[in-house]
């Protein structure tokens, strides 16, 4: 490519002035870019309130966006469900014969621990969601899993709450602004959820690894006693997650733990319902370490 | 110069009649800088991604543009637009502020070193600038509290990479349209 004429600024004094002082606000764009990096370092929430502002402004095109990304997706899924459907519903007819069992064993020990509770006194508490919206954005290209939602302080969405879909926990809530959220995912590597096997309560912390995947890690050091297929859920220690919301199944055991696969899978999500912050009862809470951002 | 007039169908639009027309002014300086703030948006709305494996769309149309038309966007375009890209990628503010500024600056440089550039090494340059760009992001967002490992981004280097001359393409094609002469001029 031939260089450019209007590098030469000739003998133009107005021309080197402004190819001068162009070079000096570059550098200073550089620097002003430094300082508010040092800021948002020490402050994590230093801008939140401007991203929110932001996000808000750009939630009707993410919110016509979703639309046409949910379309492009259930397209795929309809030509992919016609090359797969033969052996597709084999699988299902057995899956859903046993399905029909556990259904009913379950239905019997749902009963049972209505009586039981009624017995003990406790009250059934069912979490009434505080929203259900639409996953409208996420941070794509950066490593850091953000995701945004079209709730937020006007549909009473506030800092801290968890956010789960029909198959899981997604994340909680970081920021809010007027009209929308942002969402730390459970797979951001900052976050951290306390969790237990569904089928006997080891304890353990479900970190996200950055890759859409999480680490287990054992509260119990020792012998592993994982397996790959174990499923995880949220054990609600600390607070903050409500207990027994399914989180991850493990897909190959480590030294120290296991790297698990999370179930809500957000690219497939449309759905999230954001529910209250759970607070665990009032003797557990005293015992519990404060569950808060990682520092 | 005559009013602003657009032709009657947008079939006139096609047949280039560019006699007595110019390229409408607010068109020309005002498509690259939004079409590299829509560029910030796009990783956002194209997918929900578990995995940061969506290019920095942004940088690549601000990298693409600056080659394809040296001096366009001023020196300090890094600034408003780094600004801009940060409230909407995820990454801590200021990152994208500073990079994007001294991309910017070493992109003027590279040209005065290197005043004849083929495609070759055009995409050599943006390779080099792609590659160390996701790095510092990587770094940046790690110190804003992240702790992701490096591996995880080698799926967004290489679709990055493989993607910056289709994204070169774009950037041509959005030059094309600024430029169309739409104008009335003269009597």
């Amino acid at each position: 490519m031939a260089p450019s004429a209007n590098r030469r600024s000739g003998y133009s004094r107005r021309a080197q002035y402004g190819m001068f002082f162009g070079y000096i606000a570059g550098i200073l764009g550089a620097l002003v870019g430094a300082g508010l990096l040092i800021v948002s370092i020490v402050n994590p929430g230093a801008f939140s309130a401007l991203r929110g502002a932001a996000a808000d402004a750009a939630s009707p095109g993410g919110e016509a966006v979703a639309e046409g990304r949910a379309a492009g997706r259930s397209f795929y899924e309809v030509v992919r469900g016609y090359i797969l459907a033969g052996s597709h519903n084999a699988r299902l007819e057995r899956e859903l014969a046993v399905a029909k069992t556990k259904l009913a064993e379950a239905q019997a020990i749902a009963e049972e621990n209505r009586r039981l509770k009624a017995l003990l006194d406790l009250a059934q508490e069912e979490p009434k969601p505080v929203a259900v919206t639409q996953l409208v954005a996420s941070t794509g290209s950066s490593t850091r899993r953000l995701a945004t939602i079209s709730a937020g302080r006007k549909r009473g969405v506030a800092v801290g709450m968890p956010v789960r879909s029909p198959l899981g926990l997604v994340g909680r809530v970081l920021e809010v602004g007027g009209l929308t959220s942002r969402v730390l995912l459970v797979t951001d590597t900052e976050s951290v959820v306390p969790v237990r096997r569904a089928a006997d309560g080891i304890p353990a912390f479900a970190q996200g690894r950055g890759d859409g995947r999480l680490q287990l890690r054992l509260i119990n050091l020792g012998h592993n006693p994982l397996k790959v297929g174990d499923v995880f859920v949220t054990s609600g220690s600390g607070g903050l997650y409500r207990p027994n919301t399914a989180l991850a199944v493990v897909t190959g055991v480590t030294r120290d733990g296991a790297v698990a696969r999370v179930l809500s899978d957000p690219a497939a999500t449309e759905f999230v319902t954001v529910e209250p912050a759970w607070t665990p009862p009032a003797e557990a809470q005293a015992l519990a370490p404060p569950q808060s951002r990682k520092p | 110069m005559k009013a602003f007039r657009l032709p009657p169908t947008l079939a006139g639009l096609f047949r280039r009649r560019s006699i007595n027309r110019a390229p409408s002014p607010l068109l020309a300086r005002s498509v690259p800088w939004i079409s590299v703030m829509l560029a910030s948006l796009l990783p956002a709305w194209l997918f929900i991604a578990s995995t940061p494996y969506v290019p920095p769309f942004g940088f690549l149309a601000l990298v693409a543009w600056r080659q394809l038309r040296p001096g366009l966007m001023p020196v300090w375009a890094g600034l408003p637009l780094g600004f801009f890209d940060d409230l909407y990628s995820g990454q801590p503010m200021g990152s994208a502020i500073m990079l994007w500024s001294v991309t910017m600056i070493v992109l003027d440089v590279i040209e005065a070193r290197f005043p004849w550039r083929s495609f070759a090494l055009e995409w050599l340059i943006a390779t080099a600038l792609i590659l160390i760009y996701i790095l510092v992001c990587l770094g940046t967002a790690n110190l804003a509290g992240a702790a992701a490992p490096i591996g995880v981004l080698m799926p967004q280097a290489l679709v990055s990479v493989l993607l910056y001359p289709i994204a070169g393409r774009i950037v041509a094609a959005l030059d094309r349209f600024r430029l169309i002469p739409i104008m009335d001029i003269g009597e």
